[in-house]
């Protein structure tokens, strides 16, 4: 029985309040793709890739139709390169120039796994991976880059934090003349998942099957006007109708991903249970703080409000899910949030506000643009600072920082399309050079010893 | 199979012939239609088996939206499995 009141709902959050699927990803693995040779690697990584998807945009846009829900992105995470380039040696930027000539093919607008797993240390290809992103997001369009730096079970790899103070900043000036754009194709994790269907973050761990099919929903407009309804409601009712919205956007990607595996004839690997916004009206998790109460995100109690956010979609999605896993929460992209970029305009959300948001939600600082003077030694720092807090509370923490070279605060840069628009924010700039030279690592907390 | 279609806009004439006719035309059967106007505010939900329809799901939605396109109102065309996993534990 269909309840026309049902039906009329599922069309208004389509039509006015940005129901989507946020991506399709499908992941490959390319162990199997390992030679010791580059050249042959990269033929057959360029042959798996466009061979296991080649129906994935086709069958994505096919769903879209027929269910009539719109599915934004098409997306590929591989195997991190650096675990082939171990044993093939050579440039590593060959790899990200077929996985480039891959994803053209295939017509998906990101390819995510030009990464490095490093928590504990360097194994070989690690640190020659890593110091090729500069140069390999700089020469591709789409390929997205990441590297877990720390865990609750590791510590941190200091030594990998320094490091990668100094390819933000390179990532960024390759791309001057292009926004800095190279930044913001580019991860820093503590705790990285798996099976995260979202860019730039996107990598096929090594415990993930052949190919599978992960989705990442979204729909903070929705949850949005779920709240409009209830102006006076108090804090239980609010986690109540963010819970039962959060069920009802989940089913949808539950749906979607099982039809997406059953046509594509790839196991369903897991619902990322988001709330990711976009730069578009309407589709601000920011806005969804406001509407519990805030006069603009990032005043105090913005940490509250995201705590009972983040946690209501967890607990109403989790149901809806057979599987879920990723990064699962509620985003809180700067440049790609509406709400975000008013509030960090007019001076009022703060990067320490974001640092300590970050403790509550699903992911880190994450698309912040910072003076392009920032040094290499803040960068790293700023990276600590965020690994430290993933590390402690045994959750995912992320940096993805955008240095815009030339750029004071009060200038703005301009990605287009869902990476947004962000106000150079300002930071701290007393230095923790001593701290970061010292490198070694950070041993595993005490969180970390639970068997 | 079962889709929903919806058709949300100003009242045209003849409206409800046209998207019926477009079903006939295809084999699509229709297994319920409600329909309201609010004003001069028309909103029409249609219940439709798609099971002998002699085009693909994907094809008959964008020939409907393409209808609606004609007329200035908004069709809409859904697979029925999206309400009830939405709605329905």
């Amino acid at each position: 029985m269909i309840n026309s009141r049902d039906i009329l709902e599922t069309i208004r959050m389509i039509q006015d309040e940005n129901l989507d699927i946020r991506t399709i990803t499908m992941g490959i693995s390319l162990l199997d793709c390992c030679c010791d040779d580059i050249d042959r690697s990269c033929q057959k990584i360029y042959d798996k890739i466009t061979t296991k998807a080649a129906r994935l945009v086709a069958v994505g846009n096919e769903i879209e139709k027929e269910y009539g829900v719109p599915i934004i992105n098409k997306r590929i995470a591989v195997t991190p390169i650096a675990m082939l380039l171990a044993s093939s040696g050579g440039d590593p930027v060959k790899y990200a120039l077929t996985l480039e000539r891959a994803a053209r093919e295939v017509g998906v607008n990101f390819i995510g796994g030009y990464s490095a797993l490093v928590q504990k240390g360097f194994a070989p290809g690690d640190e020659q991976l890593i110091r090729s992103i500069p140069e390999a997001l700089a020469k591709t369009q789409h390929v997205c880059s990441s590297v877990n730096i720390g865990s609750t079970k590791t510590g941190i790899n200091m030594d990998a934090v320094a490091m990668m103070g100094d390819i933000v900043k390179e990532a960024a000036e390759l791309t001057k003349d292009d926004n800095c754009i190279g930044a913001a194709k580019l991860v820093v994790f503590c705790n990285a998942p798996e099976d995260n269907p979202f860019m730039a973050g996107a990598f096929h761990g090594p415990g993930e099957p052949e190919c599978v099919i992960n989705v990442g929903v979204s729909g903070p407009g929705v949850v949005r006007s779920a709240l409009k309804k209830i102006p006076d409601g108090n804090l239980t009712d609010v986690a109540d109708v963010i819970k039962k919205t959060a069920f009802k956007i989940t089913r949808l990607g539950q749906l979607i991903a099982s039809e997406a595996s059953r046509r594509l004839d790839v196991p369903f690997g897991i619902v990322d249970l988001s709330l990711a916004p976009t730069p578009a009206v309407g589709d601000s998790v920011a806005h969804i703080l406001e509407e519990i109460g805030l006069e603009t995100c990032g005043a105090h109690g913005t940490t509250a409000a995201l705590a009972l956010l983040n946690d209501a979609v967890k607990k109403g999605g989790t149901m809806a899910s057979s599987h879920v896993g990723g990064l699962s929460g509620a985003f809180i992209p700067v440049s790609e949030d509406a709400g975000m970029i008013d509030a960090a305009r007019e001076g009022i959300l703060k990067i320490e506000k974001l640092e300590a948001m970050t403790a509550v939600c699903s992911v880190g600082l994450d698309m912040i643009v910072v003076p392009g003077s920032t040094t290499s030694e803040v960068i790293s720092a700023i990276i600590a600072d965020e690994a430290a807090i993933g590390m402690v509370n045994s959750k995912t923490t992320a940096v993805r920082l955008i240095p815009a070279i030339g750029k004071d605060v009060g200038d703005e840069l301009n990605f287009g399309g869902l990476l947004g628009a962000g106000p150079v924010m300002s930071i701290n700039t007393a230095s923790p050079a001593k701290m970061i030279a010292r490198g070694g690592r950070i041993p595993a907390p005490l969180q970390s010893l639970k068997n | 199979m079962r889709a929903v279609i919806t058709v949300i806009g100003r009242d045209v004439v003849g409206i409800l012939a046209e998207v019926s006719g477009k079903c006939s035309e295809l084999n699509v059967n229709i297994a319920e239609v409600t329909q309201s106007v609010l004003q001069d505010m028309f909103c029409m939900i249609m219940l439709v088996d798609m099971d002998k329809c002699s085009i693909p799901l994907a094809d008959f939605s964008d020939i409907m939206k393409k209808l609606g396109e004609k007329h200035g109102l908004s069709i809409h065309v859904m697979h029925g499995d999206v309400f009830d996993s939405m709605y329905h534990v």
